[in-house]
């Protein structure tokens, strides 16, 4: 039935001016976009208004004062710079290792194929649960089956600056391992949707060439498919850098700079969260404001070392 | 039981309509719109539900989006009302247009609760209670614990104290007092909504937060609003008033120390060091500007905060807030009377 199909095309071409709708829908896609983009700009001119005070009084010093001081109205920015870092890093050194092996476990064909689309369907069903079930779920039961092993750490490893802390169950690496639980998913189902597309010639290719199954996953498969996983672990750590709910009830919620990953810190989405319904005078808003916009550069630096660091690799690979 | 109730509902608005019914019937629909603090928002909904049987032609929307946020959109004028549990700042006041008026409506105890298997009836004194929150006292058995509690088995284990990690009224009333009776407080840590505590305290966000600290944690001890302390069955501790009596927190307390209170015209009480009953309480006020655009919502203001002080104080009790005393609730009437327009 091929003909009457290309006749009616034919036909309809023929009635109509060729590009109206062509310009039209060009119109709507520049709209679309410029909406968004426009958004963002307004949010980013609405945030430096309020952010303005603080600017003004702190200046740069605001990203590395160490005070945060609410009755004194004196702010500094670093401990809270180190607990959203912190918390973020902590979760990709759990994250990325489980993600990717799901994702070469549910990829390749190790297992049999009900078992790989079981798991990772549960794996992806994990990116539906709300974030404040999260932080419920980790403060009521990942922090008691945490607290014991890190107190074994610490009394075994008290004089490693990074177990140096007696911990009470709340604290960056508690916050570290429930983000990194948050965001398994999104480096999980991005990588295993990167690994697929992975061409088949290039594997039949090496296992030709007689390499093992291993050699050919971590020769072949990983290094084609590097620069859409970076692009999955971004993702998921701009998932975890702006994580408000669940981090606020495991985090500890105190600004502190400590070497352990046992003590209480503190990140920029949880105290905005936490404070700014209550912050009254200006200069405290524009503190918080400007802790706002501090995430959007960390986010920002994020994403451009993220694209360097593809373009580094890709460029060695030429 | 529900037809009782449905009775005594009956009653409540037939009595009320006969006492506002002349005055309904001038009117057209009208709707109030409020914001600002959290703390009274149980009590708020419930009043705005009640008040819907007698008035039904006042509406009110409250949100509650904090005190710092019901300051703001008063003084924006966003609002028809605010609402705070820190009264506004002079500067604050004298930022909204034609005026504006505070009404206490209704005021909350905070307890000192504790988690210490095996000590019931704990008594802190004042110079205790400041030094466990200064960080200064770190051990349950230390002397200036002992001296109070005679023959109860204080362990040696450390004292993990619990505050809030928001930003809140409950901080801001503890806080507060303590500030009042100690000066050595007051300089470590000052009165706050976020007062500056010292490192290594355990933080949560909210009375439940803070609940579930004290809970999962042996030797800790905290600040939570009495109404939550209480459903939560957290042990409370019994603290030092004016005279220096050891009191435990309850609405009975709370009230006797709330009427012990001396308000001054513009209602602004915030030194509640009573010489009666329970000490650590605070008020939560009503933001009323006093020129109101519409001389229908000015009147709808009026009646609201006439059933508010009035009709709607018996509901304080049930959700375990204090009352304000009737002859500050006449004056408060009084001054809303004459001074909205």
């Amino acid at each position: 039935m091929p003909t009457p199909i290309t006749n009616n095309l034919a036909r309809r071409n023929r009635h109509s001016k060729p590009d109206r709708a062509d310009r039209l829908f060009r119109y709507l896609i520049y709209a679309a976009s410029g909406v968004s983009v426009g958004i963002l700009l307004l949010m980013g001119w609405t945030i430096t208004g309020h952010a303005l005070p603080a600017i003004k009084q702190f200046g740069w010093g605001f990203l590395a004062g160490r005070d945060w001081n609410v009755p004194d109205l004196k702010f500094g920015a670093l401990p809270l710079i180190y607990g959203t870092l912190g918390s973020g890093l902590i979760s990709l050194i759990f994250a990325v290792p489980v993600g990717l092996a799901v994702a070469i476990i549910t990829s390749e064909d190790l297992l049999p194929k009900w078992l790989r689309s079981t798991v990772a369907f549960t794996i992806e069903l994990l990116a539906a649960v709300p974030s404040v079930v999260f932080g419920l779920w980790g403060f009521y039961t990942l922090i008691p089956i945490l607290l014991p092993i890190q107190q074994l750490l610490h009394a075994k490893f008290k004089h490693i600056p990074l177990f140096s802390t007696e911990p009470s169950g709340s604290g960056l690496l508690t916050a570290g391992i429930l983000l990194a639980i948050m965001i398994l998913p999104t480096v999980a189902a991005v990588s295993r949707e990167v690994l697929l597309v992975v061409p088949t010639y290039l594997r039949t290719g090496s296992m030709a060439l007689g390499s093992t199954r291993w050699e050919t996953i971590f020769r072949v498969v990983l290094p084609k498919a590097f620069s859409g996983i970076v692009g999955g672990v971004m993702l998921a750590l701009g998932r975890a850098l702006g994580e408000t709910m669940a981090v606020t009830m495991v985090i500890g919620n105190t600004e502190n700079i400590s070497p352990s990953i046992f003590a209480p810190a503190y990140s920029i989405p949880a105290i905005l969260a936490n404070t700014f319904a209550e912050a009254q005078e200006d200069i405290h808003v524009g503190a918080l404001t400007y802790l706002v916009l501090i995430l959007f550069a960390i986010t920002l630096f994020v994403n451009i070392g993220a694209i360097s660091l593809v373009k580094l690799v890709e460029g060695g690979e030429k | 039981m529900l037809l009782k109730k449905f009775g005594r509902l009956t009653t409540l608005s037939v009595v009320a309509v006969s006492v506002f019914g002349t005055q309904l019937a001038a009117w057209a629909n009208v709707t109030l719109s409020g914001a600002g603090a959290t703390f009274p928002q149980p009590l708020y909904e419930r009043y705005v539900r009640e008040m819907r049987k007698a008035h039904p032609d006042i509406k009110v929307n409250y949100q509650s989006i904090g005190s710092g946020g019901g300051i703001k959109q008063t003084i924006a004028g966003t609002v028809d009302f605010g609402a705070s549990d820190a009264a506004m700042t002079d500067g604050e006041m004298a930022k909204v247009k034609g005026g504006v008026l505070l009404i206490p409506t209704a005021g909350g105890a905070v307890s000192v609760a504790y988690n210490l298997p095996g000590v019931k009836n704990l008594k802190l004194s004042n110079a205790a209670l400041a030094g466990i929150f200064t960080g200064k006292i770190t051990t349950w058995n230390d002397p200036a614990i002992a001296q109070t509690n005679k023959g109860a088995a204080l362990p040696s284990s450390a004292i993990k104290p619990a505050v809030r990690a928001d930003g809140s009224g409950t901080s801001f009333i503890f806080s507060n007092h303590m500030s009042a009776v100690s000066p050595a407080f007051k300089s470590a840590v000052g009165a706050s909504k976020e007062p500056k505590w010292p490192s290594g305290f355990l933080k949560g966000k909210g009375n439940p937060g803070v609940a579930a600290s004290l809970k999962q944690t042996p030797g800790s001890i905290g600040y939570v609003e009495y109404d939550f302390a209480l459903k939560s069955g957290l042990s409370s501790a019994s603290v030092q008033n004016g005279r220096g009596q050891y009191v435990a927190p309850s609405l009975k307390t709370a009230n006797q120390a709330l009427a012990d209170v001396q308000f001054p015209a513009n209602f602004r009480a915030f030194d509640i060091n009573s010489a009666q009953g329970y000490p650590i309480v605070g008020l939560t006020w009503l933001l009323i500007p006093k020129t109101q655009k519409d001389p229908n919502k000015a009147k709808a203001i009026k009646t609201m905060v006439k059933w508010m002080l009035t009709s709607g104080q018996q509901f304080n009790d049930d959700l375990n807030y204090t009352s304000i005393p009737a002859s500050v609730a006449a004056r408060a009437i009084a001054a809303v009377e004459s001074g909205v327009k």
